[in-house]
């Protein structure tokens, strides 16, 4: 089998985002590598969630480039976890057997690829059950799955905790965990400081779609350079 | 049970299987059969369920038959859409001969019109023998006359009596006179349900069953015979046209046999149709 | 109103003495409102669902269209088609007037627009949620169409119902393209139709009646479907 080609870096160059006269991100130069755990942070409606569509192509840049290591504007090798992840009208299983499909999988190797994703994000039990009768928390350990069985060299992950109880929010960061250890490049938004102290590698600060900082996140969280930044963590931690 | 009230892909191929076997089994090969244009009063007359099953034991051919006002049945025939046309407007019928459209035409029988009416008899014409006379009666008192409008051969037949009567209908229309354009049956409903008079043909009024308070008020004069031909559409306009069937059955109708099932259809003891075909 | 007493007295007595001819007629109706809506569906819901989801020239035009269609007036209809399967019209020599085949054509024609617009605006709801997520899963546009087709499955059923309830109740089209031949093109609603014209109201009521209890029970059972189907697929 020859080597898989490699999807990494992501080279972002002056990437503007502009709707109804609005400029939703602004001028980005960016530049997206393997191996670490980059974590956006930024105040609600900073852009979080517009830049990474912008990376993983459901949106066309209106100004710069947006380039991948390989030809095509928008690889397969890639995907995405949001904010509200859908749920089709069908099985937890068949769910993630219908992306497997759209990814070109073969028929005979589906539900065995199915049924480890759920296995490894403990869903193996309800693997029959009605994808949009789960619990929240389910169902974005389902979305998870659903994306971690497509083995993507790139996954985006829209703020995977945002509505769930600490104990569920835990359990999806081990799962995070697990799905970088296999070798997967995570680009993820969070509000939860706690949160990105425990995973990022690195961080991105966004504010009002520039990006303000980028730095390794030991030395963000110990020394953040800009003063929005400093204010952010300030307000996410009152008491200190 | 859970399972087969679900809707699942299996389940909705199984429903969409059983629709379609459904459908298609009315799909079959047909007997050979004629199609009709004739009139609502006719069929209305119930003489055709009497008639029909006897030809098609005679002849193994089925008979389909679309009722229609008489304008209506010609212009199917115009179109090529029917076979045979059994109507009642002579008039109409000599035109359209004359026109090509069909090949021949036969006297089969003839029954009569009478004039309807409610018991209170607001025109005074009650036991008449003269429709002409009291056509002009019911004008003068502007009494409520209900009008098919509709083109068939009654409404050709009231046209005509008016016009003997020598009413001058465009001068003389007013609310009192209600034109429906509408079936037999419909106008007769409309009758009985504002007390108006009608002319009708006496099949239908017959088999007509919400009645009310009316009744039969003129009846008799011999203008009010009602003369019923058949004409086999012309093949050589209309190369779908089954010549042979639709000859078969028209020489069925004319025939002593056919003549002879004609005269013994009654409703209540009473004959509808007086069979008249020249001996062939 | 005793008449009403009587006609439903009358369906009753109907209804239980399972008189062959009328039984024939319910079944052809059924038969040719269910083949209508099947083909209207086949034509109606994949158009409904691209029109909610494609971009494409004329797309505005077309769906203000359809749903003015939805009320097309089915005498107008019933004379189109009667004007296109004549004897003397283009697909005259199909020779299909005055057969079921006929008053198929007709409340398809009738019945189709009512698919299309009802679907268009279901799947475009859907879409609203869907369209980034299975942008994102690669499906292109057909598999997309596919998709919310079946996720949407439930309230399909009621727009299906919809049609075969119009297709069911309708007179004027079936009466001008069948001919109400007896025994080939009398349905239900021909049938009211003549007993009306005859004059014998209670039958006509009646068999009004048994007509609405037949929509009744198909709804009933597509309701009770699509409870016991959403509760278990959410
Ligand atoms: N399609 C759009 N049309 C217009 N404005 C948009 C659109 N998408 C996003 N926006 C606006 O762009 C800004 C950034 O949105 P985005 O969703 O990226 O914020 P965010 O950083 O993800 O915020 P949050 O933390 O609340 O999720 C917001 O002000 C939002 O209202
Ligand atoms: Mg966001």
């Amino acid at each position: 089998m020859a080597e898989p080609r490699r999807l990494l870096p992501l080279q972002m160059s002056e990437v503007s985002y502009r709707i109804n006269g609005r400029t939703l991100i602004d001028r980005i130069d960016l530049s997206i590598r393997t191996g670490t755990r980059t974590v956006i942070l930024g105040p609600n409606g900073a852009g979080k969630s517009v830049l990474m569509r912008l990376a993983h192509g459901l949106l066309e840049p209106t100004g710069g480039q947006i380039r991948w290591n390989v030809p095509e504007a928008r690889p397969r090798e890639q995907a995405m976890v949001f904010q509200r992840p859908v749920m089709l009208r069908r099985s937890a299983r068949a769910n993630i057997e219908y992306a497997l499909k759209l990814a070109g999988v073969p028929a005979g190797q589906r539900a065995e690829r199915a049924m480890a994703a759920l296995a490894r994000v403990g869903l193996e039990t309800i693997a029959h059950n009605p994808a949009r009768v789960l619990s929240g928390g389910e169902q974005q350990r389902l979305a998870l799955a659903r994306a971690w069985a497509l083995e993507p060299q790139v996954l985006f992950l829209d703020e995977p905790t945002a509505s769930l109880d600490p104990g569920a929010a835990r359990e999806v960061e081990a799962i995070i965990d697990a799905i970088h250890a296999a070798g997967t490049k995570i680009v993820m938004s969070t509000h939860n400081l706690g949160q990105a102290r425990r995973l990022a590698d690195e961080i991105l600060y966004l504010q009002a779609g520039r990006i303000e900082e980028s730095t390794a996140a030991a030395e963000f969280f110990r020394q953040p350079r800009s003063a929005h930044a400093a204010a952010f963590i300030e307000g996410e931690l009152p008491w200190r | 049970m859970a399972l087969s009230l679900s809707i699942t892909r299996r389940g909705l191929f199984a429903l969409i299987a059983a629709c379609s076997l459904f459908v298609a089994t009315g799909v079959r090969a047909e007997d050979p059969y004629i199609t009709v244009a004739s009139t609502t009063s006719t069929e209305q007359s119930g003489l055709f369920s009497h008639l029909l099953p006897q030809f098609t034991k005679a002849r193994g051919i089925q008979v389909r038959v679309v009722a229609l006002g008489t304008g209506q049945a010609l212009d199917l025939a115009r179109r090529g859409d029917a076979d045979v046309v059994f109507v009642h407007d002579k008039a109409a019928e000599q035109k359209f001969l004359d026109e090509g459209y069909v090949v021949q035409r036969h006297d089969v029988m003839y029954n009569d019109f009478v004039l309807i009416g409610p018991k209170d008899d607001p025109a005074k014409i009650a036991g008449s023998k003269d429709i002409l006379e009291a056509l002009r009666k019911i004008k003068d008192s502007r009494a409520a006359f209900v009008s098919r409008g509709d083109k068939s051969g009654t409404h050709a037949a009231e046209l005509r009596y008016w016009k003997a009567a020598g009413v001058d209908l465009d001068a003389a229309k007013g609310p009192w006179y209600r034109d429906t354009g509408s079936g037999m049956g419909p106008a007769l409903n409309t009758a009985a349900a504002t007390g108006a008079y009608i002319l009708a043909d006496r099949g239908t009024w017959l088999s007509f069953k919400n009645r009310r308070d009316l009744h039969i008020v003129v009846e008799g004069d011999k203008r009010l015979f009602n003369q019923y031909g058949v004409m086999l559409v012309n093949p050589a306009k209309h190369p779908y046209v089954k010549k042979d069937a639709g000859q078969a059955f028209i020489d069925w109708m004319i025939s002593p046999t056919g003549q002879q099932v004609i005269a013994d259809y009654k409703i209540d003891g009473q004959q509808l149709f007086f069979p008249n075909a020249e001996k062939p | 109103m005793p008449e009403i007493t009587q006609a439903l007295i009358a369906a009753a007595d109907l209804v239980a003495s399972g008189d062959s001819k009328l039984l024939a007629i319910i079944v052809l109706s059924l038969r040719v409102s269910l083949g209508a809506v099947f083909i209207a569906a086949l034509i109606g819901l994949p158009l409904g669902a691209a029109l909610a989801v494609g971009r494409f020239a004329g797309q505005l035009p077309l769906t203000v269209v359809l749903n003015a269609f939805m009320g097309l007036p089915p005498v107008v209809v019933g004379l189109f088609v009667y004007l296109l399967l004549s004897r003397a019209g283009p697909l005259g020599p199909l020779g299909l007037l005055f057969t079921p085949a006929a008053m198929v054509i007709a409340q398809v024609v009738l019945i189709t627009p009512i698919i299309a617009a009802l679907s268009r605006q279901i799947v475009a709801d859907a879409w609203h949620d869907y369209a980034e997520q299975l942008k994102s899963l690669g499906a292109g546009l057909t598999q997309s169409i596919r998709t919310l087709l079946w996720d949407t499955r439930f309230s399909l059923v009621t727009v299906l119902l919809a049609g075969l309830g119009r297709a069911l109740a309708e007179v004027g089209a079936v009466m001008i393209v069948g001919g109400n031949i007896d025994g080939v093109t009398r349905v239900m609603t021909t049938t009211i139709a003549l007993e009306t014209s005859k004059g014998d109201l209670p039958l006509a009521l009646a068999l009004g009646f048994i007509l609405i209890g037949l929509v009744l029970a198909l709804n009933t059972g597509a309701f009770l479907i699509r409870q016991t189907a959403q509760r278990r697929h959410g």
